[in-house]
């Protein structure tokens, strides 16, 4: 890695989601110097796995397509990928920070050609699509990474698959000896957008995640609504393959729940409510689709949106925390419950059925490389004591990309107050 | 109906779930149920409710007092616990179905011909007479809970399990004569008798 220099009046930024990339470019933008880390190969975080966001149904590509070339512009920012903060130490205005830098094995020299991933056969399960379909051990995340560079799995290291990449090579741009690396940084400010994960649907034993094949989570469904990903945008059972045209959604799984996350995902209806969307655009009039709620959490302009998705009668809302599921003898998962509205038992068989799964911190409660103040749910509290600390976007709380983005850049402003004092005492 | 349950009516006028946080045990949790209904849906006796929990707690909200307090549904419970494993609340909705059980008893307003509260008042008459329970005579009397035709009926239907059980020693007909007892019955009758006192001071009962 070649070398990072940084001062007491740089801004540290944890994390390349929408967030961290938000706050970084505005930091950046203002004229402050700024490091960007990413613990994974390419920056965009979850954002860069949607297929549309809500409520206007464009493709994410688009606005992260704006802040790469913001980043690509940028003399003010750095940005260094699989690197992890490890260590912090210090105070206000005057952090040393500890990185570790894990091996990418290929180097600036790559011009994301493929010849690598071509000759490479040990494949992996694909973190980028959740677990669905696989990827070479030598691969690029997705088509809109950045930086567009290969990146090989360290698995394959020492096999003969690592050596058939580098010989594919015409760039030589493969470097097997790369080694994991250290570097101490002093900046004045950090900002953590350490982001959000995916509630473990295992963990909710009634609705059987880990036992039926068709029961998905609302990521994983994401992931087959888009094109670029696993099913080419068909959505199929992983149980048979086949076409999946009676959805059932479960809300709260996992959110609200005492035995499990205790606070609102405040996404997961918004998600859901779209996600009823792409039945609509896949198969015209030829679906059906029940939503399992608690209540519909669907917030100012966005009702608007609730109110569209209600007004389709092929989507029916069933006032029902789901009580269990069972497995027919043709796959199709049954949910058990009552309806709240008249208290009607049913057992409903559906070809799929998707539990909008709650975002819990990434980082755990004692993860973070240095005392910092939580909320019971574990998220970063705005709080004095955090002195240079600030949390930007889902590190802060669940939010979607619309509150995301504006806590980024409450944060940047944040953050760029300490290093200004930083600044004006040193005249 | 009992002077005790024309007092809480007196005392409670109107709000009936401020009655239940006062007097039903775990009564206070009541107010924190969002009717998200995995309570009934998880029940396995659910289909047989006439009432399943999460509608009590809707019905006790909506001040149906005399519709809870003479339901059935509370002494449906068989304590298998899915409700509280599940409820997203953390409600002890297995205690509160037992303390609504137990407070319509004290009322007076449980269901007469309630098999639960049948059973239940027979075992515990049975139990403290002697401070042990008599099994030849709790099975006997559960035989003719409803009647001397069902009773002999039951017990022609299970005379080989009985003679087995007397055979095998697992049943004495001794039993019959009094029974056996514990050591000190008489201690017995009168830590049950403060007990209730404290009970009934603790839950204003006066004269009842």
């Amino acid at each position: 890695m070649s070398e990072v220099i940084a001062t007491n009046q740089t801004i540290l930024v944890v994390g390349g989601g929408i967030s961290g990339l938000t706050a970084a470019l505005e930091a950046a933008e203002c004229g402050k110097q700024v490091i960007l880390v990413e613990k994974n190969p390419s920056v965009g975080g979850r954002v860069s796995q949607l297929y549309k966001y809500f409520p206007k149904l464009c493709m994410p590509s688009c606005g992260l397509e704006i802040n790469l070339r913001r980043l690509k512009a940028n003399k003010n920012l750095r940005l260094l990928t699989m690197t992890e903060v490890t260590h912090v130490e210090g105070d206000t205005g005057n952090y040393t920070v500890t990185l570790k830098t894990t091996p990418r094995y290929v180097n600036e020299n790559c011009t994301a050609c493929g010849e690598c991933a071509k000759v490479v056969e040990t494949e992996f399960a694909s973190e980028y699509n959740y677990g669905l379909g696989k990827r070479k051990g030598a691969y690029l995340n997705h088509p809109m990474a950045h930086p567009q560079r290969y990146i090989l799995d360290a698995r394959i290291i020492g096999t003969p698959d690592a050596d058939k990449a580098k010989a594919a090579c015409k760039y030589d741009a493969i470097e097997l000896d790369m080694q994991p690396a250290e570097t101490q940084l002093t900046v004045g400010a950090i900002i953590w957008a350490t982001g959000w994960k995916p509630y473990d649907a295992a963990k909710i034993q009634p609705y059987g995640y880990d036992r039926y094949p068709n029961v998905i989570t609302s990521v994983e469904f994401e992931r087959m609504a888009d094109p670029f990903g696993p099913t080419g945008g068909k959505l199929l059972r992983p149980g048979d393959g086949k076409e999946a045209k009676n959805v059932a959604f479960i809300q709260c799984a996992g959110s609200r729940d005492v035995n499990h996350l205790a606070h609102c995902s405040r996404i997961c209806c918004m998600a859901t409510l779209k996600q009823t969307t792409y039945l609509r655009e896949k198969y015209a009039d030829d679906f059906k689709s029940t939503v399992y709620y608690i209540d519909i959490r669907a917030i100012d302009r966005i009702d608007d949106f609730y109110q569209r998705v209600q007004a389709d009668t092929n989507i029916t809302f069933t006032k029902s925390k789901v009580a269990n599921i069972t497995q027919d003898k043709d796959g199709n998962p049954v949910l058990h419950g009552v309806d709240t509205e008249g208290y009607h038992r049913y057992s409903n068989p559906h070809d799929l059925c998707v539990l909008a799964v709650g975002m819990e911190p990434s980082v755990p409660k004692d993860g973070f490389p240095m005392s910092i103040k939580l909320n019971p749910e574990g998220f970063v509290e705005q709080d004095p004591a955090n002195g240079g600390f600030f949390a930007a976007g889902c590190s802060s709380d669940a939010l979607d990309v619309n509150r995301a983005v504006q806590s980024a850049t409450a944060s940047a402003l944040r953050a760029i107050q300490v290093v200004n004092k930083v600044a004006g005492m040193e005249g | 109906m009992s002077n005790y349950n024309n007092e809480m009516v007196e005392k409670f006028r109107g709000n009936f779930l401020k009655e239940v946080e006062a007097n039903v045990e775990e009564g206070d949790w009541v107010k924190m149920c969002m009717q998200c209904g995995v309570c009934s849906g998880s029940c396995p006796l659910g289909p047989h409710w006439e009432h399943p929990p999460q509608e009590i707690f809707m019905l006790i909200r909506a001040n149906k007092r005399e519709e809870v307090l003479n339901s059935s549904s509370m002494w449906m419970c068989t304590s298998c616990y899915n409700c509280i494993a599940r409820c997203p609340r953390g409600l002890p909705i297995t205690h509160i179905m037992h303390g609504l059980a137990t407070y319509a008893k004290r009322l007076g307003l449980a269901p007469k011909q309630q098999a639960t509260a049948k059973f239940a008042q027979l075992f515990w008459d049975n139990l403290v007479k002697t401070g042990r329970v008599n099994e030849l005579k709790l099975g006997l009397s559960l035989y003719f809970m409803n009647g001397i035709g069902e009773g002999i009926k039951t017990s022609l239907k299970m005379k080989d399990i009985g003679l087995g059980m007397l055979k095998t020693k697992r049943m004495s007909p001794m039993e019959m004569l009094g029974g056996h007892g514990c050591k000190d019955a008489k201690g017995l009758h009168a830590i049950l008798k403060k007990a209730k006192e404290i009970e009934e001071a603790k839950i204003g009962i006066h004269g009842a």
